[in-house]
């Protein structure tokens, strides 16, 4: 047994952090999330130079990990910095790609120069019904897809696009280019920092990427690590300032953090997020074993992390005080993003039952 | 035991919804319901059809406007007019300056200001709260220095609600730092138009700007704007929290907010069937409604209990903890309802007459914000922890 991430990762994990505080402070994410694109362009080509993306794929698709562990310290390290741009959008798409051997692709994606994103979920309509999941036609030599796509990270500033659409009855991945024919966005910023849009497609052309809908699943399961990871770098901040917070507000002409009632609330905290950290390690680790298991323990994180993300986000406001829900004060998004984190590829009540299925099937 | 409203007020019941049917401007309804942000404009026009009728102020004694309205029927009132959707009242002035006005202020005081209220000519704020005074409120630190005829007012209040409309503040301000400090505080009015008053917003997390930072430097305030006797403050500003507060549960609210609950968990549909068939959505929701009817039942007991001369002060406290939780916990359903189109922050769809399409469900523009910007029902009005500490000391007498 080793709970040590290693050398390697450790190194990069300290000079990510090291280029958080130097590159991206809090002043550049403000200008950042003010902005259409909401994220840093210079920022995110600098953690491209870094190796950072690369530290996110195998050495046969051009980068130089890929494994679960690479991947989470990545995510960790984000979560912490509170950092906004297309991580797990990368992440997804680029394992899609990665899987299908289409190491071209990825190459200007890896060294910054491409955006790329994910369009997997059907856009949800007006009337709260998910629309028909998007469909494949054969189109000349190539491919051309119809339909719409809701909540697509970044959409704004992808140059390329995986789209996954149905074809022959089962589900397919598709790269559309930024601008194709028949594709149009509507682009918006998220209330926890950063953009999304909606996207349509109307006979678009698409180059297929693969027919094995395992690789999809197998890119949503990494992200499903990298979004308990993240999670777990954001909690703990939360808990970190919390605390520093409860040493030093005084009411009552001691600090806050002497009285009981919160002395408690942080002990439960504290015991929470270190189950959550548990959590993510475990989906980390059983990531390679078969489909089922490595499901099982992903939906495990993503419950764990929603339930105490909550708990996190509620705690640490609330412990505050008024201070804790002003804008000015970076807790108040840490909080946020811990929130939405919750609501990003399904919520705890999503995994639980995900959890008790595949639980049944084993 | 019988949990029927008595006949007279079933008859009181009916007239008020009637009222609500011919009154309540459906555009304001509708605000409300959706979740848009309503103006200051928005909350003066309500204000003026209840003044109309005579029910802005109901809980005042009849001879300054007020009803002579039971306990049961204000609670009614409140119930049903937020299950109308229609705008809260603004509380600052009917509800927490002119109870201290009627029972501490002088007969000119209430002649002068109780019809200003009335009439909306002066929108009040409440500047209790200091940077370094939240919980301990007793600490405060902004200080009125008696000159000749006038107070020199120096300091800050801040987490000034709605302060950018006022007209005027309450404030507690330090009159003496001699003896136990409870016993050096006094309540002063003072006009939001004094030279040396400065309002600054403060942004909240949700990007809205309701609350504000007011800094006092050098304001002179004249004497007879203060309430009741010097030094007497405390106790003017506590008589607030057991004068009975009704509606500190918002009952009626939650209910309101129940109702469009389950409308969006039949038919927002998720795995090809509505929520409200989820069976883990659905136990959130059964529990929410189980703690709801416990409370609506708790609230009224209380009422009771008040109606027949029991100041409630550990309840009170119990009914604005519970309150909140489930306010908090109807929030947290629907951004859970809206997936990830809780996401989104399409700021414009939250102004009136925004006709943009929508993005996802069309309810789901405000949820996130709201569920965010509802953490404060738990923060203010005396905090939870306080409020535990209330019924600790109160009723547990530990
Ligand atoms: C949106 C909003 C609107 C507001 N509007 C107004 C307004 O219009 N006018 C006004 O005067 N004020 C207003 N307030 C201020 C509000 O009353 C205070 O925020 C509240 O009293 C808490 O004070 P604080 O924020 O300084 O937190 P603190 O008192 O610093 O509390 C921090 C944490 O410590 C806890 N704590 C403190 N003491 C104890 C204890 N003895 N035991 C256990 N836990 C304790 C608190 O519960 C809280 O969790 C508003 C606040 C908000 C957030």
């Amino acid at each position: 047994m080793d709970f040590s991430i290693g050398e390697d990762r450790q190194m990069l994990v300290d000079s990510l952090s090291r280029y958080f505080a130097d590159k991206a402070d809090w002043k550049v994410r403000e200008a950042a999330i003010a902005s259409e694109a909401g994220f840093d362009r210079d920022v995110w080509n600098g953690m491209a130079e870094l190796g950072v993306l690369g530290a996110l794929f195998g050495e046969d698709a051009g980068g130089f990990g890929g494994s679960p562990f690479d991947i989470g310290v990545v995510f960790k390290e984000a979560g912490r910095a509170l950092s906004t741009g297309p991580f797990l959008a990368t992440l997804m798409a680029g394992k899609v790609l990665e899987a299908a051997g289409d190491a071209d692709t990825l190459e200007g994606v890896i060294s910054g120069e491409k955006i790329l994103t994910f369009a997997n979920d059907p856009a949800v309509s007006a009337d709260g019904r998910p629309v028909d999941a998007t469909t494949a036609a054969k189109s000349g030599d190539g491919w051309a897809l119809t339909g719409q796509k809701g909540v697509v990270d970044y959409l704004g500033s992808a140059d390329l696009i995986v789209v996954t659409a149905e074809m022959d009855g089962s589900t397919a991945s598709f790269l559309v280019e930024r601008g194709a024919s028949g594709a149009s966005t509507r682009d918006y910023p998220l209330i926890d920092g950063g953009s999304a849009g909606e996207l349509t497609l109307s006979n678009t052309p698409a180059k297929l990427i693969s027919d094995d809908a395992g690789a999809i699943d197998a890119a949503i399961a990494a992200g499903l690590v990298a979004t308990s990871w993240e999670a777990v770098g954001v909690m703990e901040v939360l808990r970190d300032s919390t605390l520093d917070y409860l040493k030093t507000r005084k009411q009552f002409g001691i600090p806050i953090g002497k009285f009981q009632a919160l002395q408690h609330r942080m002990a439960t905290l504290a015991l929470e997020i270190e189950q959550a950290w548990s959590a993510a390690i475990n989906a980390a680790a059983y990531f390679d074993k078969d489909t089922a298991t490595r499901d099982r323990y992903c939906s495990a994180a993503k419950f764990s992390i929603g339930q105490v993300g909550r708990l996190a986000a509620e705690e640490a406001i609330q412990m505050h005080g008024g201070i804790g829900m002003t804008w000015e004060l970076p807790l108040s998004h840490y909080a946020k993003r811990m929130t939405m984190l919750g609501h990003v590829l399904g919520d705890d009540d999503l995994h639980l039952s995900r959890f008790i299925e595949l639980s049944k099937a084993a | 035991m019988d949990l029927d409203f008595s006949p007279e007020d079933e008859t009181f019941r009916e007239e008020v919804r009637t009222f609500l049917n011919d009154k309540l401007p459906p555009r304001l309804a509708n605000k409300v319901r959706t979740g848009q942000r309503l103006s200051k404009e928005d909350m003066e026009e309500w204000h003026a059809i209840l003044h109309e009728r005579g029910w802005l102020a109901n809980h005042w004694p009849e001879e300054w406007g007020g009803t002579g309205w039971s306990v049961m029927q204000r609670f009614i009132f409140e119930l049903e007019t937020a299950i109308a959707h229609a705008p809260r009242v603004v509380p600052f002035g009917t509800s927490m300056l002119a109870p201290v006005l009627i029972k501490y202020g002088s007969e000119e005081q209430c002649r002068h200001y109780l019809p200003r209220i009335l009439d909306g000519t002066d929108w009040w704020c409440q500047g209790y709260s200091e940077p370094g005074a939240g919980s301990d409120l007793a600490s405060l630190k902004t200080q009125a220095v008696r000159e000749g005829d006038h107070y020199i007012v120096n300091g800050q209040k801040t987490w000034t609600t709605l302060g950018q409309h006022a007209d005027w503040i309450f404030c507690l301000v330090r009159t003496s730092n001699e003896g136990k400090r409870q016993e050096g505080i006094s309540f002063l009015l003072i006009d939001m138009k004094t030279p040396g008053i400065e309002v600054r917003p403060i942004k909240l997390l949700d990007g809205d700007a309701e609350v504000n930072e007011v800094f006092f430097t050098d304001v002179k305030v004249p004497v007879e704007n203060l309430v009741g006797e010097e030094n007497k403050g405390w106790t003017y500003a506590k008589y607030l929290l057991t004068y009975e507060r009704t509606n500190i549960a918002g009952v009626g609210a939650s209910i309101a907010m129940f109702e469009r609950l389950k409308e969006v968990a039949n038919t927002t549909y998720r795995n090809g069937k509505p929520l409200s068939e989820d069976p883990l959505y659905a136990a959130r929701l059964a529990k929410l409604e189980i703690d709801l009817e416990n409370m609506k039942t708790t609230n009224l007991r209380v009422l009771d209990a008040a109606g027949a001369g029991h100041a409630p002060v550990a309840e009170s406290s119990m009914l604005k903890i519970r309150g909140t939780e489930i306010r908090q916990e109807m929030n947290d359903l629907m951004r859970r309802a809206a997936g990830r189109y809780a996401q989104p922050f399409i700021d414009e769809a939250l102004d009136e007459g925004y006709n943009g399409e929508p993005v996802g469900p069309e309810w789901a523009a405000p949820v996130a914000g709201q569920y965010f910007n509802n953490r404060k029902l738990s923060i203010f009005g005396g905090s939870n922890e306080v409020q535990r500490e209330i019924i600790t000391k109160a009723v547990l007498e530990l």
